[in-house]
């Protein structure tokens, strides 16, 4: 066991990479649930955003153009949830399965010719002088891109909910959308705004996972963390800045436990590999205690005749 | 229980009544898989011995598969639901569904069940495995000579004999060429899950490993060694060719086409019968790949000697004087492990730090 293996400003620059996919993935499904809609397809969009990116970077070589069109690819797939459960008023629980089945069938479908193959590369911004500083510039400022966008996605997403106008109506819809209808706001038009929004936030992460993180494309690769995205909204009471520190202590965790491990401590494996899961719903349920709770619309289906 | 006998029995009364004839020149057979089809490695190359199978007896048989089948109950529906659909044979693909074959081959005691990696047979249920740790031998041998930090990262799967057979053989052949080499081992805890493989190997890069070995069924792991430019890997269950020749640079590939195809033979001709088949690289069911050039022209050529030593029957890779990591003697001078032992080896052998999770 030797704990000065263990490089401290390493590990906190891989945990922030192991976070982003999370937190795209749970900012955007944040913003539908706060809308009043649960869609549990972010599992499936965000593979099929993994897919989407992956091909689309790879055949014109910019990993930009990737993003961009992995966020598109997980918003069209989210208009058939809309198509479902907006307009033809499908039960939100059972569409959103059915867009996580069809999304990781369909992704492995797109993605049969691209296995194996290795995307153009990213690249971190490297920021001169304050990238150099020692400790700080490795953990703050030289990662890619899209995690800098995460963090400010997070920062956005939370001053648009509580200052904005448009963030109140939005908040309006998903507590009680009968009042927010009666007030002359279209609840359905904001809800597909909403539904999309988190497509395109599930897309990003997913592409993160296919384009940064592991990079290549592998069917599944997305192995679940969209599920856990959902669980996390939930035990971040839909706070953003919550949010943000589940995914980042959940990251933190799953690559602490494996540095550990690598390390040699005497810890049993199996505790290691479920501390993830546990500190970080008991961190986030003890935040919880005070009284936050679910919009009181989540989950209902609206129809301005109700 | 009861409902599934009277699904059963209906089911097997339906295809009695209406499906004798169609069901006798037909042979089905159905594949469990614990990942997709396009994981490039392990489910990948069972995919391929189905595809085989297809194509050797055309339309004398018929394939069905399920992939992506978690290890637990699920897998017990995912087998009742083929057996109930006229599976004649199910190959079972990981070991995690020992019990659930087990127990589904006791309600259905036509259909002939052959399960991988695992040790639990019934008369109706047979096991197979490939003696990947001949693979090992040779993997531990060229990565004891490419390493010069001197440390090896090791991502295991789940602590099962197969996979620890997999690091004491390794480790046992690198340190016989590299006296100084240490090994770092992270347990994943999954087959299959290329984010979390990624990590792991991140970390034992971060860590000072130059040379990763894996379990794990994803090309992740060479991705990752691929992004850190300066680290060896090897193909896991698959070729994973398309990282040579750097930073694979060879591989252990499980062929199971060969198996397939006589098993499928044996139940059409009714010749099957349980058994246990362990083949390694002699039977061509292990095969090793291409040793690629970024590998020193002396080493690769130890390396296949070592493999054709094995191919012989003339070398066993766990060939006494061989201790326990407790200190404790296991194989005495010039003394041959037990297929016995081996099959449920619980223990790391001398040199090898940590403790195996129990």
């Amino acid at each position: 066991m030797d704990l000065g293996e263990i490089n401290p400003v390493l590990l906190v620059a891989s945990l922030m990479v192991a976070a982003t996919p999370l937190l795209l993935a749970a900012i955007g499904e944040l913003v539908v649930e706060k809308a009043g809609v649960l869609n549990l397809g972010v599992e499936g969009m965000m593979i099929v955003g993994a897919i989407s990116g992956f091909a689309i970077s790879v055949e014109t070589g910019s990993p930009w153009l990737g993003f961009i069109a992995s966020a598109i690819g997980g918003a069209v797939l989210s208009l058939l949830f809309v198509l479902l459960t907006q307009v033809a008023l499908a039960n939100q629980v059972a569409s959103g399965l059915a867009l996580t089945l069809f999304g990781l069938g369909f992704s492995a479908l797109l993605g049969q010719s691209y296995v194996g193959v290795k995307p153009p590369s990213m690249g971190d911004i490297h920021i001169p002088l304050i990238s150099d500083i020692p400790v700080i510039g490795p953990i703050f400022f030289q990662h890619d891109p899209i995690l800098y966008v995460g963090i400010a996605l997070t920062a956005g997403v939370w001053a648009t909910l509580k200052y904005t106008r448009v963030g109140l109506i939005l908040r309006a819809v998903g507590e009680n959308h009968d009042a927010a209808h009666a007030l002359g706001y279209k609840v359905i038009k904001i809800r597909i705004m909403a539904i999309l929004f988190g497509g395109a936030c599930a897309g990003l992460g997913g592409a993160y996972i296919s384009l940064i993180r592991v990079p290549q494309w592998t069917e599944g690769m997305t192995a679940g963390v969209g599920w856990i995205a959902l669980a996390l909204v939930v035990f971040a009471s839909w706070k953003p800045w919550r949010a943000l520190l589940g995914a980042y202590l959940f990251g933190g965790i799953t690559v602490l436990q494996l540095n550990l491990q690598a390390a040699g401590v005497a810890i049993p494996v199996e505790y290691l590999a479920m501390s993830p899961y546990i500190i970080t719903i008991l961190v986030l349920v003890i935040l919880s205690a005070d009284k936050s709770s679910a919009p009181a619309s989540l989950g209902r289906i609206f129809h301005a005749s109700h | 229980m009861k409902f599934t006998t009277l699904l059963a029995s209906a089911a097997m009364a339906l295809g009695l009544a209406s499906g004798a004839m169609a069901a006798d020149d037909k042979t089905k057979v159905g594949f469990v898989y614990v990942g997709p089809v396009g994981d490039g490695g392990w489910t990948y190359e069972h995919n391929k011995g189905r595809l085989a199978v297809e194509e050797e007896f055309g339309d004398k048989v018929e394939t069905v598969f399920v992939e992506s089948v978690p290890e637990g109950p699920d897998a017990e529906r995912v087998m009742t639901q083929m057996a109930l659909e006229g599976a004649d044979l199910i190959f079972t693909t990981s070991f995690g569904y020992m019990d659930p074959t087990i127990n589904v081959a006791k309600k259905f005691p036509n259909v002939k069940f052959e399960h991988a990696t695992g040790y639990k047979t019934a008369d109706n249920v047979a096991v197979y495995s490939a003696r990947f740790y001949e693979g090992r031998a040779v993997q531990g041998h060229i990565a004891g000579k490419m390493t010069k930090s001197n440390i090896i990262g090791y991502i295991g799967s789940y602590p099962i004999p197969e996979v620890i057979r997999g690091i004491n053989s390794a480790y046992l052949h690198a340190k016989k060429v590299n006296p100084d080499v240490e090994f770092k081992i992270v347990w994943a805890y999954t087959w299959f899950d290329p984010a979390k493989e990624a990590d792991a190997a991140t970390v034992l890069i971060e860590q000072g490993a130059d040379v990763i070995l894996q379990h794990t069924d994803s090309t992740a792991p060479q991705a990752a060694a691929q992004e850190a430019g300066n680290v060896v890997t090897f193909g896991q269950a698959s070729d994973m060719s398309e990282y040579a020749p750097f930073p694979r640079v060879s591989s252990i590939i499980d062929d199971w086409a060969p198996y397939y195809i006589a098993r499928t033979k044996a139940v059409m001709d009714g010749t099957w019968e349980s058994a246990n088949t362990w083949d390694g690289i002699r039977e061509g069911m292990v095969a090793i790949g291409e040793i690629s050039d970024a590998v020193p022209a002396d080493v690769k050529e130890e390396a296949l000697a070592l493999k054709a030593a094995m191919a012989a029957g003339e070398y066993h890779p766990f060939t006494g004087p061989i201790k326990k990591q407790d200190g404790s003697d296991w194989l005495a001078e010039g003394e041959v492990a037990d297929d016995g032992t081996l099959a449920g080896m619980n223990f790391y052998i001398e040199g090898l730090e940590g403790e195996i999770p129990q």
